[in-house]
């Protein structure tokens, strides 16, 4: 079972992103996914910036897969699409039908990222026509919908691609062309003064009796709780899952993924370092118990 | 431009078909659509007669196939779109690939419009589902500037319907899970948002109002305080230490001004939301609407919203606001 980092959905200062990935070319982590997939107009790394760590990371043995925009609207994010697609070189992770189109014209693998909506293997099968080499499926897709994926996939004569689940982090639920980090603080989202970078973790959002519920990131809306598939791993196992995804938060993450590297190679599922993932075992995905 | 109404029973079909929708869409009482409420749609014989009425004065029926499909239920979608075909609909309206793809193999003279929960935003996206599935036109979520729709007009593949009125889904169509973060059930899965079952009023002891959503706390109201249906997105939470709508203040879209530039844009189709209001909404909308694109083809040059227009939408909208929603960048 190969460790991916997903792609870093805060926004994080210059610094404290490159430190982070230089950090990161040092853990027992197979594949890296970089490049900004909430906002465009985050811009402390330039395209080249994450061309170069891109390089870096691959130096150490890292797979590399840039990352595209979940939501792509203007023009001149269509333009930024193209040229990571032209990038040559690695995979793409096409979190939207754009990049699934660019990718296709040009023949470039991609893996299908979260935000895709792939659902059933017939879909899965036409992407892996156009080139998807791995998927991501969304974060409502659980172990039982996984495993009736599958087996529709073999009885039908077709194969799986490669099989990644956001094994660890906080689950990106929702988007919008609205940001509401800019709505939280009364500014304009044109006038945002790229106030996201005061929020590594998201700004957290709860309800009015006080109880954590949301994280507001931009324009994306992600649920609270740092969630952990570590227990489920047996499960995971049979289900043929190839790649556990964990989603960088800013604080933890080496020892998050020290944790991770010790469980795959171990027989015994690890104790639980976050929260569990309810949309696993088909259920509401955050605890409801603990709500009122 | 076309107007496209919702129709959410056989009553409310007819009502639009009478109130002049050119096309009305429809969905069957099952998951296979994005409005599987309790006590909505149409069962096959309905259809049928939908489908003879809305024919009989010129009208078109669109069968909405809109969720997505697990593999194990995908041949239920499937027959759906046998049935679509059977029963003589103008065209599906499909947001998920294998639902396109089975659409487009077995019924090819069918036509396939691409959902607004399909998520289609640019151009190589609706080339995409246009070069792969062969889509007829594309509904556009509700997340573009008027400018973008502009200039999406100018280099779509094929025709684009716009929402021009209803309920405001403000997150992007298809890519929203906060209904099933709490309750379990989803829009893309199970073609409901925030489902009534799980919804819970409490009234205290001062007359203030709470409620939950599978337990957890929505909203609360004042004893005089309007309320409305407590979907995730238009609750109000705590943020930084203040407490508002931090998603969305409940209000409805309303593009009535916008129609010339709608019109001048090319866009082929305006949508009317709410399948799941009733006959009178659904005729009173569609009558403002029919007389402001009637009166606008007969004199463009001269066209103003008219306020009575304004005023017959407003009665209709989420807490009596409307707003123009995303097709006005300060809304973003």
């Amino acid at each position: 079972m190969k460790l991916s980092l997903g792609p870093l959905q805060y926004f994080w200062p210059r610094e404290r992103t490159l430190a982070f990935y230089r950090e990161a070319a040092r853990w027992p982590v197979d594949i890296v996914y970089l490049g900004e997939t909430v906002c465009s107009k985050r811009r402390e790394l330039a395209a080249r910036d994450w061309t170069a760590l891109a390089a870096e990371l691959a130096e150490s043995g890292k797979q590399v897969v840039l990352s595209s925009l979940a939501l792509v609207e203007a023009e001149s994010e269509l333009g930024a699409l193209g040229r990571l697609v032209e990038a040559g070189g690695g995979w793409i992770e096409a979190n939207d039908l754009s990049a699934v189109q660019l990718c296709r014209l040009r023949g470039v693998p991609f893996v299908g990222g979260p935000s895709l909506n792939v659902y059933n293997h017939r879909a899965l099968a036409l992407l892996m026509e156009d080139g998807l080499r791995r998927w991501v499926p969304g974060v409502e897709q659980g172990e039982a919908l996984l495993r009736e994926l599958r087996a529709a996939m073999l009885a039908g004569g077709g194969a799986m691609p490669e099989l990644e689940v956001i094994a660890f982090g906080r689950l990106p639920l929702a988007y919008s062309a609205r940001c509401f980090t800019a709505r939280a603080l009364d500014v304009a989202k044109d006038q945002c003064g790229f106030r996201c970078i005061d929020h590594p973790d998201g700004l957290p959002l709860a309800t009015r009796e006080g109880r954590p519920f949301l994280r507001i990131n931009g324009v994306q809306v992600q649920g609270e709780e740092v969630t952990d598939l570590g227990p489920e791993l047996p499960a995971l196992r049979a289900l043929g899952v190839d790649v556990l995804r964990l989603y960088p938060q800013a604080e933890g993450m080496a020892e998050a993924v020290a944790h991770f590297h010790l469980a795959r190679r171990s027989p015994q599922p690890p104790p639980r370092i976050g929260a569990r993932n309810g949309y696993w075992h088909g259920g509401p995905g955050m605890r409801v118990d603990a709500a009122s | 431009m076309q107007l496209v109404c919702p129709a959410g029973n056989l009553p409310a079909l007819q009502a639009a078909v009478d109130a002049g929708a050119d096309a009305v869409y429809a969905g069957l009482r099952d998951q296979t659509n994005a409005r599987a409420f309790p006590g909505l749609n149409f069962g096959d014989e309905e259809l049928r007669q939908g489908i003879a009425y809305a024919h009989a004065r010129g009208a078109r029926v669109y069968l909405a196939l809109n969720t997505y499909p697990d593999s194990a239920r995908l041949a239920q979608w499937q027959a759906a779109v046998d049935k679509a075909a059977g029963l003589g609909c103008d065209a599906v309206i499909v947001a998920e690939m294998a639902v396109l793809d089975y659409a487009a193999r077995a019924h090819p003279a069918l036509p396939r419009h691409l959902s607004v929960q399909g998520s289609a935003t640019t151009a190589p996206a609706l080339r995409y589902m246009h070069e792969r599935f062969g889509i007829a036109r594309a509904v556009l979520p509700r997340v573009l500037s008027i400018q973008q729709v502009e200039r999406l007009c100018e280099s779509a593949p094929v025709p684009l319907e716009v929402f021009a009125f209803g309920s405001l889904c403000i997150m992007v169509e298809g890519r929203c899970q906060l209904s099933s973060y709490v309750t379990g059930a989803s829009p893309n899965r199970h073609g409901v948002c925030s489902p009534a079952g799980f919804v819970r009023w409490e009234e205290h002891a001062d007359g203030r109002r709470s409620v939950r959503l599978n337990r957890v706390l929505i909203d609360r109201f004042e004893p005089a305080e309007p309320a409305g249906y407590p979907t995730v997105c238009k609750g109000r939470y705590a943020v930084g230490g203040e407490t508002f709508h931090a998603l969305e203040e409940p209000a409805s879209l309303n593009t009535l001004e916008l129609l010339p530039r709608l019109a001048r844009a090319g866009v082929a189709a305006l949508k009317i939301e709410g399948r799941q209001r009733g006959a009178a909404y659904v005729a009173s909308v569609t009558r403002t609407w029919r007389e402001a694109l009637d009166r606008y083809r007969a004199a463009p040059a001269q066209w103003r919203p008219r306020p009575g227009w304004q005023s017959a939408l407003a009665r209709h909208a989420e807490g009596r606001q409307t707003t123009l929603g995303p097709y006005h960048r300060r809304w973003h």
